[in-house]
């Protein structure tokens, strides 16, 4: 593939005072899922907004396509969808009438434009609710209609902005499965979110963005082998044999000492485990609980940023409560 | 079905060329629909000017001297056309701050859309609503005794340029709208406007009844040029420097606030 579908080189965009973006740059290859993951305000509506010619860029280049999004707009307008933080629907048209709104914008036949629609109502599970105006719908309803209408003019390019933003979880795993076809179907998705478990399971490849700067790129895997490795997490009872099985257990990873207990960084999870296992049954050294902690997204934010992922509009004390759990992994 | 079917892209997207006529009418159609799924907020536009009517025409009426030989209710009439539209028109800013706030504008914007349909459509949609409310006033001034002396041809003259004024006032308000974001600010900031414009004019009293100073700024406003004129015209004594002095304003008032108006279209978000 000569250019990828989605590409931002150094983009940069201020608002007055404010740097959005510093210099950003990210790709997205033909048929993956790019997910952009940050805190509220990191920068990435900012980028979404680039990208789907809402914005022009202070600097850099962005691309859809190969179609640079300045001087060849109305290119990559043709070729993409975009799902807004809102359910951009009008909510006195029905669903119906708006995929026929859609489809007329973007200059498709009436039958085209009737076909397309019914097949996506159905794909959407909106068949039944076809007729009935949007104002009449639940939340979850709403953005997967929204992101029907996104798709009516079978854009390759698919940019979805905190599509499950406001939803119960209930809403929220329903429209993963229908972003999860969708990714299948082979689009090329770039999805901003700022939940961690959306982007681990949505994207083929995550970009961290904090700041409007990106701190880290990769798969879910890769940045979660960034943080080290899996952790044993183990507990004594008695604080005073806690440094004999620290001493003991040297063999089997990185021993780590927190208060109550003993952490141990490993590559290997299962296998540690059970040598960890053998060793102390091996000492007579009885753990009062053990555990294997593989790292999350979260864990990934945390060290590349030293604030929470939620942290957005420094919400003090949900971020000092996480710092403080945190502080219990670093060296004792 | 399967998904893969529905979902699938084609390799890579057909340019759309966009059509500003085609583009205008789909927008135009979406806002009507709007309106025939609102209907009260047709119903309550058209009541208030009835009241206005009513009231000018049995409560202050007897206390107004309008011109001389012309019975109040003729010389009314005209301005109550005028607050009419004047009223309709602040539909064009609050519907565009309405989508704006829903995010529509977003998804226009980022359609392969001709960009300037979106104000065309919706300007052109309340056009067509001040022509129904229009009509409706004429047939509510009828019962009340509304006998304009001028030919049909005059009092059609007369309303057509009202509704072009009408149409000349979308596009101010259209700005407006788009300038606050959301459709009840639109409203608020549109009043302080609004207010001044239709009281301070020949629409409701003769302008010789205001203080000197008042009767400057009145003479020479523009709801008071389109009263007069449209007001001329259905008492069947066309004045041709009002007439001219109007499509003047009103040409003027496109020639400024469309572009500005598609330019704040254009960068909004």
């Amino acid at each position: 593939m000569a250019s990828p579908a989605i590409l931002a080189e150094n983009v940069r965009k201020c608002f007055g005072d404010v740097e959005a973006l510093k210099d950003v740059s990210f790709s997205a290859t033909e048929g993956t899922v790019l997910g952009l993951l940050g805190p509220n305000g990191a920068g990435k509506t900012t980028a979404v907004r680039i990208l789907t010619t809402l914005l022009r860029p202070d600097g850099g280049h962005a691309s859809v396509l190969g179609y640079d999004v300045c001087t060849h707009a109305q290119e990559v307008r043709s070729s993409i969808g975009l799902a807004g933080q809102y359910a951009a629907v009008d909510e006195n048209l029905t669903a119906a009438e708006n995929l026929r709104l859609v489809g007329r914008l973007t200059q498709m036949s009436p039958s085209d434009i009737r076909s397309r629609s019914r097949a996506l109502l159905d794909e959407f599970g909106l068949a039944d609710a076809a007729d009935r105006l949007v104002r009449t719908f639940s939340g979850g309803m709403r953005r997967r209609l929204d992101l029907a209408a996104a798709l009516v003019h079978q854009p390759p390019v698919f940019f979805l902005d905190e599509p499950t933003t406001g939803l119960d979880p209930q809403g929220r795993t329903d429209l993963w499965a229908v972003i999860e076809r969708l990714v299948h179907g082979g689009n090329t998705v770039l999805l901003t979110t700022q939940y961690l478990e959306e982007a681990d399971r949505l994207a083929d490849r995550i970009v961290v963005i904090d700041h409007g700067t990106v701190i880290a790129e990769g798969t879910s895997a890769e940045l979660k082998a960034r943080l080290g490795a899996t952790v044993i997490e183990i507990g004594f009872e008695d604080p005073s044999v806690i440094a004999t099985a620290a001493e003991k257990l040297r063999s089997v990873g990185e021993v780590t000492r927190v208060s109550d207990g003993l952490q141990v960084s490993v590559a290997d999870g299962a296998g540690s485990m059970l040598e960890t296992v053998r060793i102390l049954d091996h000492s007579a050294l009885a753990p009062t609980a053990i555990a294997l902690h593989e790292p999350t997204l979260d864990d990934v934010f945390f060290a590349l940023t030293g604030h929470a992922a939620e942290d957005a509009t420094a919400n003090g004390a949900a971020d000092g409560g996480r710092a403080k759990r945190r502080g219990r992994k670093e060296q004792a | 079905m399967t998904a893969t079917t529905v979902t699938a892209p084609t390799s890579r997207a057909n340019l759309v060329r966009p059509s500003v006529v085609g583009d205008s009418i789909t927008i135009a159609w979406r806002n009507l629909l709007n309106m025939k799924r609102n209907p009260q907020l047709l119903v309550f536009s058209t009541i208030q000017p009835v009241i206005f009517v009513l009231m000018f025409r049995y409560v202050f009426g007897g206390a107004i001297r309008s011109l001389p030989g012309v019975p109040y209710v003729d010389f009314l009439m005209p301005g109550v056309f005028v607050q009419t539209i004047l009223f309709g028109s602040l539909n064009t800013g609050i519907g565009l701050a309405d989508d704006l706030s829903k995010g529509l504008i977003e998804r226009f914007r980022s359609l392969p859309m001709a960009r300037s349909a979106v104000l065309i459509g919706r300007t052109l949609a309340d056009l067509v609503r001040d022509a129904f409310v229009v009509v409706l006033m004429c047939a509510v001034g009828y019962a009340v005794d509304w006998r304009p002396a001028g030919s049909l041809a005059q009092i059609v003259g007369g309303l057509v340029i009202m509704l072009l004024f009408a149409y000349a006032l979308s596009w101010l308000f259209a700005i407006v709208g788009m300038s606050v974001r959301d459709g009840e600010t639109a409203q608020a900031a549109s009043f302080p406007l609004m207010a001044p414009l239709l009281f301070a004019s020949s629409a409701f009293v003769p302008l010789h009844t205001m203080p000197g100073w008042l009767q400057t700024f009145a003479r020479h406003q523009p709801v008071s040029i389109v009263v007069n004129a449209t007001r001329g015209l259905t008492l069947g004594h066309p004045s041709t420097g009002d007439v001219l002095s109007a499509a003047a304003w009103i040409v003027g008032i496109i020639a400024v606030c469309a572009p500005l108006a598609a330019r704040k279209y254009r960068r909004t978000v």
